[in-house]
């Protein structure tokens, strides 16, 4: 396996001495997200990087509650590797098709359902093997659960879109399967329904998943099935058949909501933020703290409505899925952190050759 | 620059009486909770708000002087020694719960407050903050983020890192940054992951926003008692792999469980060779089912002897012992050396023999007390420091366990901070590209090197030599606080 880093890197070496544009792509399940920029392997203005050869598991102790495995490992492998001993990544990855990878899961930073409740990638991420800029082996955090030895880099890899290095070995916290889950069905209104998951989410009850649609509130409870038996019985609603079915079409981006084409705006908000009106429907999951906005169209005006309101809830928009725009995918940051992001960047991957484009247009 | 010139610059906007630098001023600031380590700052500064925060760290980053911010000061690797030629920036004056969101379930608070008073003030809602080190009556949560406290809860709740929302940041160049957001994420790299357990080396945070979960209805501790080691790292194990994440899991071996009966009288078996404190909190049912199933779990695993805590008095009776553990070291040796390594748990059996084959070759004496759930292991070093030559071969013994936990796996430190203490460890633990990928992330906030340097992350020049946590009887800074 190690001829395997040893050719990535390489490639990345190659790629900084000719400041060569390096496209880092696993599984190619994400190929939407972030600045898109066309892949070019033939004309030799870019290379494409493919880890996908380098899979498998490394090590993997159920009773550590820590898994290590490498980044082209499949999402789908690992997750029945962990299922047979009754664990689970607890953040609930989408995979957004069969070759999601799980170095691309980290590098995207994307969370699912439990994330309210269970925390997101970063937080399950122990240890990272990775390349730099300069194609350097590098090997930060661990595979233990507590570890203040160095900066956190490791965590900071996650969610940075390949801009800073190529993971080669990522260990995470691995969590058991609940015991028993239940999904409800409750009939409301927006607001209540807002204001019913933060109510719950304050209470000592085992909700792992809420989403909000149509004048539907669903609400997933996980966990030892005397803790969920009460739980049922406090807030009431009726049982979902086919649950499981349900928040994979959630999280996969498979319901209904999902499939009109439209522009997807994700907004991460204050939970307690009252319904946003907004040209468009919406789809509300977290909480309250996550309102994913089908918009009526990619203009300006959409954005500038889309920003603002995330501004004043405190929080930020992502436009997640579209047609080619030219919009700012992600929120701009403020002069001082963008001033530290540009600095990072710069010390992570010095020839600017990493996924450039991907993250802000401008590095 | 010289103290007489800076202080003067400091009271041209803030009180005299927030200026020290008389040395019988400064003294009480010369050491943090390592209080091998002593350095009286140049000038102290106690500013109250963030606008002069923001003023002190321009007039230092202008004369070029050297800032080591500073909380309670209980940190336990000397993450806030002062420089001689530095100034010693004190935020214990920012002290202000500023919002309690019971609905969001959050608290916006200054960094200078104590973490119980977090949970203090959110209790009323039924709602706490759960990171829960040892100090919490005392350290406050701008040194929990500088440091990523932890506490016996952190298996089930996590660190810190896991339960902030947001800071406010002042940068070395007067920036006020805000990472993080009200949302669960923020758009751009995770700065809010390199910030915490930083030791206040890329920004001084002057606001914290922190999440507050519901605090469980009930909790128990099932207390058992194992003829050997390896039993109990098994039963930790069996537990994990029956589904079990315990609020709590704690052991320790017999040196310490004896130290502690003698004066604490938990009720511990002494015949033991380690005992094994497991804790469930949740609902009532939830918690009566899983303290059957550990109970279960404890007997197949081997336990000579299982009692449940049958109330909160006994409870914490049971939890009393442990918490006693480092203050027993003091009692029954004149000096303790505490170290702090993080292991895979399945290698704890091998770790501890290891330990005890040095322990007779240095003829040292060692206590081990250890975060079971998580693999945090603190092996307390019992020396005279009045015997020629001891302290140094406690030293080695600590250097040569920390070797240990790096060869199985671990981490030279799981929650107490490398400091000025573990410094010399990195250089064990991290190649030299690594540690000059930690100086650029410091670069990228802090170009011009004024942040507590020389802490954290060693030269690729100094890479040598070893360290480690001392406290000397009677001269601990604070010996009233309980650790563990």
């Amino acid at each position: 396996m190690q001829y395997l880093t040893d050719q990535l890197s390489v490639k990345i070496r190659d790629a900084a001495r000719e400041r060569k544009p390096v496209r880092i792509r696993g599984g190619g399940t994400k190929d939407f997200y972030g600045h898109v920029t066309p892949l070019d392997n033939h004309s030799g203005l870019s290379v494409v990087l493919d880890p996908t050869a380098y899979t498998g598991v490394v090590d993997y102790e159920p009773t550590e509650l820590v898994v290590t495995a490498r980044c082209g490992t499949r999402l789908t492998e690992l997750e029945a590797e962990l299922s047979k001993h009754r664990q689970m990544l607890a953040f609930e990855p989408p995979h957004f098709g069969p070759g999601a990878t799980i170095g691309g899961c980290v590098a995207a930073g994307l969370s699912g359902p439990r994330r309210a409740s269970a925390g997101a990638v970063r937080d399950f991420v122990l240890g990272v093997r990775m390349l730099d800029g300069k194609g350097d082996d590098l090997s930060f955090g661990g595979r233990v659960m507590k570890n203040v030895a160095g900066y956190d880099v490791a965590r900071l890899m996650a969610g940075s879109l390949g801009t800073l290095g190529l993971l080669l070995e990522i260990s995470l916290k691995v969590l058991p399967l609940p015991a028993m889950e239940l999904t409800l069905r409750i009939p409301q209104n927006e607001a209540e329904a807002i204001r019913r998951m933060n109510l719950w989410a304050g209470k000592p009850l085992p909700v792992s998943a809420t989403c909000f649609y149509g004048g539907e509130l669903m609400l997933r409870l996980s966990g030892a099935e005397p803790a969920v038996r009460a739980a049922h019985a406090i807030i009431g609603g009726e049982e979902l058949s086919g649950a499981a079915e349900f928040w994979s079409s959630v999280r996969e981006q498979q319901h209904a909501f999902f499939l009109t084409g439209k522009p997807l705006w994700r907004l991460s908000v204050k939970s307690t933020t009252p319904p946003l009106s907004l040209p468009g429907t919406q789809l509300i999951e977290w909480g309250g703290a996550l309102r994913w906005l089908a918009a009526d169209d990619e203009g300006e005006a959409t954005q500038v409505a889309v920003r603002n309101a995330t501004n004043s809830a405190g929080g930020h928009a992502t436009l997640f899925r579209h047609a080619g725009s030219s919009l700012a995918v992600f929120h701009p940051l403020a002069p001082g952190l963008m001033k530290i992001t540009r600095r990072l960047k710069e010390k992570f991957d010095p020839d600017g050759i990493l996924n450039p484009g991907r993250m802000y247009p401008e590095f | 620059m010289n103290a007489f010139k800076l202080a003067a610059q400091l009271r041209a906007f803030l009180p005299s009486e927030a200026v020290l630098h008389e040395i019988e001023d400064v003294r009480p600031y010369e050491c943090d909770g390592l209080s091998a380590y002593r350095q009286l700052p140049m000038v102290v500064a106690l500013p109250q708000t963030e606008e002069e925060v923001v003023e002190i760290v321009r007039v230092c980053h202008a004369a070029d002087v050297p800032i080591v911010a500073r909380g309670a000061g209980t940190g336990l690797s000397g993450g806030a020694l002062p420089l001689s030629e530095g100034l010693l920036l004190s935020l214990a004056k920012l002290k202000r719960i500023l919002e309690i969101d019971p609905v969001a379930r959050t608290a916006r608070v200054q960094p200078g407050v104590r973490n119980l008073a977090i949970s203090e003030a959110a209790a009323p809602y039924g709602l706490y903050y759960a990171p829960d080190p040892s100090s919490q009556i005392a350290c406050t949560i701008g040194g929990n983020v500088a440091e990523n406290s932890g506490g016996v809860h952190c298996l089930k709740y996590g660190l810190t890192v896991h339960n902030i929302l947001r800071l406010r940041v002042v940068t070395v160049e007067g920036d006020i940054l805000e990472i993080g957001s009200d949302g669960l994420d923020a758009p751009g790299y995770d700065l809010l992951a390199l910030m915490s357990g930083s030791e206040g080396m890329l920004g001084i945070v002057t606001e914290v926003t922190v999440k507050l979960i519901p605090r469980p209805e009930k909790a128990q501790v099932v207390l058992a008692a194992f003829g050997d080691i390896r039993a109990a790292g098994n039963a930790v194990a069996n537990v994990i792999a029956a589904g079990i994440i315990p609020a709590g899991m704690e052991m320790m071996d017999q040196i310490t469980t004896r130290a502690v009966e003698e004066f604490i009288h938990a009720g511990y078996n002494l015949e033991a060779a380690a005992i094994l404190l497991c804790e469930s909190d949740g609902g009532a049912e939830e918690v009566a089912g899983e303290v059957r199933r550990i109970n279960e779990i404890m007997t197949k695993s081997g336990a000579i002897d299982i009692r449940i805590s049958r109330d909160e008095v006994e409870r914490l009776r049971f939890w009393a012992g442990r918490k006693a553990a480092f203050p027993a070291a003091g009692r029954i040796s004149p000096d303790y050396y505490c170290m702090d390594g993080t292991i895979p748990r399945k290698n704890l059996a091998s770790i501890l023999s290891g330990i005890e084959a040095l322990s007779a070759k240095y003829g040292l004496r060692c206590m081990n007390v250890f975060h079971a759930g998580d693999g945090n292991l603190h092996p307390l070093i019992l020396y005279d420091a009045n015997r020629p030559g001891e302290l140094e071969l406690t030293e080695e013994f600590g250097a040569r366990i920390l070797q240990m936990c790096i060869e199985a796996g671990g981490t030279i430190t799981g929650e107490h901070g490398v400091g000025v203490e573990k410094i010399n460890q990195m250089c064990a633990q991290f190649k030299p590209r690594e540690l000059e990928i930690f100086h650029a992330v410091k670069a990228a906030f802090d170009p011009s090197g004024l942040l507590n340097p020389g802490k954290a992350v060693p030269t690729l020049r100094r890479c040598a030599e070893h360290g480690a946590m001392h406290v000397h009887q009677g001269k601990e800074k604070f010996p009233e606080l309980p650790r563990f």
